[in-house]
């Protein structure tokens, strides 16, 4: 009785007559494991001529790959790096790319369809059992090693002579101290760095974007502007480090909108200044909302309201941004009046 | 006989060319006796079965794509002016990892395919170690004695997490920079320590000049080198363990069931490899990934909207951004718990779920092997951790992108950043108490099955009129199959006096212990699975209706 003749013996009407109520062979215990069925043929197995199908197919893979290598080395050397292709529904995309990673993709993926179809079809298919051992070992087996690792550690002497275990262990405790000290020059001491930035008294407000300084009047409502101190050119070698935050956004508001007092004091005719580093973890905060006069950074949303000290109002932060005291210069342009009074950017340890 | 064997192979003359290479081989590694063991070595089928080997062909292809992408990256942030032959970047000042990422992207042919096969092949291996931990997981295959191939799997998952930050850290791009600052924010976050730890880190600064040589010795050198140490223990694992199996006909916890490793699965996970290369090649040929050039350098004043972290770190985005912004200063001094309250819970969250098994073996108290797997139905409490787990990821893998959740969907995102919150402590619950139910549900349908058979869709009329739906018996393959697996009693305290009649003390982890075991198997937490008694009692009414 091979395995798929017993749903049909088990059909209900056949049931009762054949074998009365019985469906399952075990009588005593109908759950018990009746062992791995038998092996089902394949139509390979049986018939030559879809074994041939198979064959055929497999080589067929085998060939797309080939054929699709030598694709892969055609475009290689005949299409330009420069040429975009449009590709409908993705869209334009570089015509190298785009014909190396198919021809690539056809030549590895026929590899692994014509293996997998090999083994599925034509490779037995006979389910067979291996036997599983224990994996801990038998107790002579222990016994043993547990012998040997006493005699082992007898003859070491190690348990009669503390003087060696002990000096031996401070040794290896100690060596790696050496090690510790080699990474203290993986940079410098934090010292105060994080609580100047390169704005002082008198340092003029230089337009991010045009490099000039700036007029009051340069500052329109409604829109956001940023700056940086005179003096820090992109060509600088710590640029980077200094624009990390020295960073500031300019935004005019109406004074009489300013709730603040010392907000109010700080700006110049509405012209608030502020880091533009986010007090949660340091991005560039880059939208601002002028309805509200809100500004949001981007990565983690929190949000600020620069009519009421930067306060934070919705979002991660945990502090206002901290405020450039500015003003004007004897020849009209604007100017910080000092250093932020407070460390910009993310909170940390010793910031207080 | 030994004269006619000698007889023969002198007759036959030398060996072939193949075998003399192993002799010689055999004489020095000893393959023969490898061989004998691994060759015809038996591994049970089972599609879930080859998601570990998605993890193992990826991580393959990133170490080959990665090799191919150090022949041509500068690990260096010294500035220099483009001059490739991407237009609108030309003349702009960039680091050296970013330029000559882009020159890989524009002026290397096919350096664009590779750079897109590597990235495509990191989101495939983190997301195929994720769906593998949970295979494993749901199926209970990191029972005795496979504890510490679960450590090493979670190790790897880990590791690949952070090998995949430093890796995309490395063009020094706009966005990649943004992850690294906030990076630096959070380590700035720690207490005590946290400033030094971020100097030491960039080497004074942020962002400093050393950051990309360290991210690439840490991301080529330091941590692949740990993972492909654990992935060939991975797998010396599973060959010494031999494979998990479902339960079935023939098999036990005793054999393992299944093809042998020559040819079948010589051929099978070999074509399977080139089947995974195939595809990440063809998805990095029409998927674009991380155009760098679109995001331009780094350039900590500057930010892109909708910056978001590869998906595998969206979870810890979604911590850092829905925590509440604490912050107290006492002494001063700061203790940010905005951001060091989600850097903690950021390894919590993984280790929660590494940990389980020990939980579990704990409460089971079973010392036995394990080589059968369970249906997650049939370990209804442990599912529904599981579940409870994944929804708690997911919760916060929507908080990371609640930018992108309210864009798409038009939502405020105050409202998602205040259901992540609720969420993140409520949701899990809610998944475990439905999880569970379901879990139960689907015993009581085994059960049922089992007992009446399966129903057959066929309606008979009986002579007085009733019509009912004829239940067709099940095999017997069906109902071993059904009933193989075992089902605990749960632990209870020991005798409270001792043999002298005295009151012993009773630990409370022992309570604990009594505690959850009664939720995992107490009454109401599994459903009885049929025994052979009840069976007979109702197949032996059935010719008489």
């Amino acid at each position: 009785m091979s395995s798929h003749d017993i749903p049909e013996e088990n059909l209900p009407a056949e049931q009762d007559a054949e074998h009365g109520a019985v469906a399952v062979a075990d009588e005593k215990n109908p759950f018990a494991d009746p062992g791995l069925p038998p092996h089902e043929h394949r139509i390979q197995d049986i018939d030559e001529r879809a074994a041939k199908r198979s064959e055929r197919m497999v080589a067929m893979l085998f060939t797309v790959s080939m054929i699709a290598t030598i694709g892969f080395i055609a475009a290689y050397v005949t299409i330009p790096n420069d040429r975009s292709i449009y590709v409908f529904p993705i869209g334009h995309l570089s015509a190298m790319n785009f014909a190396l990673g198919l021809t690539l993709g056809v030549a590895l993926f026929t590899i692994g369809a014509g293996a997998v179809h090999w083994a599925r079809t034509l490779m037995s298919d006979v389910e067979v059992a291996d036997e599983r051992h224990p994996i801990e070992a038998p107790p002579e087996v222990k016994a043993k090693v547990l012998a040997d690792f006493q005699d082992g550690a007898k003859e070491s002497q190690i348990g009669r002579r503390p003087l060696i275990r002990n000096t031996m262990l401070g040794a290896l405790a100690l060596v790696p101290l050496s090690g510790l000290f080699l990474l203290r020059d993986l940079g410098t001491l934090p010292g105060t760095k994080l609580r100047h930035t390169m704005w002082s008294k008198g340092k003029l407000l230089v337009n991010m974007n045009t490099n000039q300084p700036m007029r009051p009047s340069d500052i329109a409502t409604g829109s956001l502007t940023f700056a940086k101190p005179e003096g820090l050119e992109e060509t600088n070698e710590d640029f980077q480090k200094q624009i990390a935050k020295a960073a500031l956004m300019l935004v005019r508001l109406q004074p009489e909108n300013i709730k603040d007092k010392k907000e109010l004091e700080w700006s110049h005719e509405g012209i608030v200044a502020y880091s533009k580093i986010c007090t949660h973890v340091g991005c560039p905060i880059s939208l601002y909302e002028q309805q509200t006069h809100h500004v949001l950074c981007p990565c983690h949303q929190s949000t600020f309201d620069l009519s009421d000290g930067a306060r934070v109002i919705f979002g991660p932060a945990g502090h206002a941004l901290p405020q450039l005291r500015i003003g004007v210069n004897a020849d009209g342009y604007l100017e910080a009046l000092g250093d932020f009074e407070e460390p910009v950017g993310p909170a940390f340890w010793e910031r207080g | 006989m030994s004269t006619t064997t000698s007889n023969e192979s002198a007759s036959r003359g030398r060996a072939p060319a193949g075998e003399r290479i192993a002799d010689w081989a055999d004489g020095r590694l000893g393959i023969y006796s490898l061989a004998k063991s691994n060759m015809r070595k038996i591994f049970p089928d089972h599609w879930s079965f080859m998601l570990g080997e998605v993890c193992l062909y990826s991580f393959i292809i990133i170490i080959l794509t990665g090799v191919y992408l150090t022949l041509f990256f500068h690990p260096s942030m010294n500035e220099v002016v483009y001059h490739g032959s991407y237009v609108p970047l030309q003349g702009q000042l960039m680091s050296e990892a970013f330029n000559s990422t882009v020159h890989i992207s524009f002026d290397v042919r096919g350096g664009l395919l590779i750079r897109q096969i590597h990235h495509w092949a990191a989101l495939v291996f983190l997301a195929g170690m994720f769906v593998h931990m949970m295979r494993v997981f749901f199926t209970g295959a990191f029972r005795k004695p496979r504890e510490i191939n679960w450590l090493f799997g979670f190790l790897l998952f880990v590791l690949g997490m952070f090998t995949g930050f430093t890796g995309y850290s490395l063009p020094d791009d706009l966005l990649s920079g943004t992850g690294v600052r906030f990076m630096e924010g959070a380590i700035l976050s720690v207490p005590i320590v946290g400033t030094y730890l971020s100097f030491f880190l960039f080497g004074g600064e942020f962002p400093g000049g050393d950051f990309v040589a360290r991210f690439y010795s840490i991301h080529i050198l330091l941590l692949p080198g740990i993972m492909l140490g654990l992935v060939v223990g991975h797998l010396i694992l599973v060959f010494y363990h031999k494979h998990t199996q479902f339960a079935g006909p023939g098999k036990t916890n005793n054999n393992v069931v299944g093809m042998p490793l020559l040819p079948v699965y010589m051929a099978k996970a070999g074509g399977f490899f080139f089947l995974v290369f195939g595809a990440i090649a063809a998805i990095a040929a029409v998927a674009q990934i991380n155009p760098i050039w679109a995001m331009g350098p780094y350039r900590p004043d500057q930010v892109s909207t909708g910056a978001q972290p590869d998906w595998y770190m969206g979870f810890s985005e979604g911590l850092i951004r829905t925590m509440p912004g604490w912050e107290i200063n006492v002494w001063g001094h700061t203790l940010v718990l905005g951001v060091f309250v989600p850097l903690v819970i950021f390894p919590l969250v993984l280790v929660a779920i590494a940990v389980y098994p020990f939980i579990e073996s704990w409460v089971t108290g079973d010392k036995r092997e394990h080589h059968i797997l369970d249906r997650p139905r049939n370990a209804p409490t442990r599912t529904a951790f599981g579940a409870a787990w994944i929804a708690w990821y997911f919760v916060l893998l929507v908080g990371g992108g609640n930018d992108i959740w309210a864009t798409h969907f038009h939502l405020s995102i105050n409202a998602i950043t205040w259901f992540v919150r609720i969420a993140f402590f409520v949701v899990p619950v809610l998944v475990f108490i439905a999880t569970k139910r379901i879990c139960l549900g689907l015993q009581r349908r085994d059960r049922d099955k089992v007992l009446h058979g399966r129903e057959s869709g066929i309606i008979k009329r009986l002579p007085h009129g009733e019509f009912i739906e004829v239940h067709e018996p099940l095999s017997q393959e069906q109902l071993h199959t059904l009933t193989a697996h075992e089902q605990y009693k749960p632990a209870e305290i020991g005798p409270t006096v001792d043999e002298n009649g005295v009151e012993r003390k009773i630990k409370g982890s022992e309570k604990l212990r009594a505690k959850l075991s009664n939720a995992y198997y107490g009454e109401d937490n599994q459903i009885p699975k049929p025994t052979v008694e009840e069976y007979k009692e109702i197949t032996s009414g059935h010719g008489h209706h």
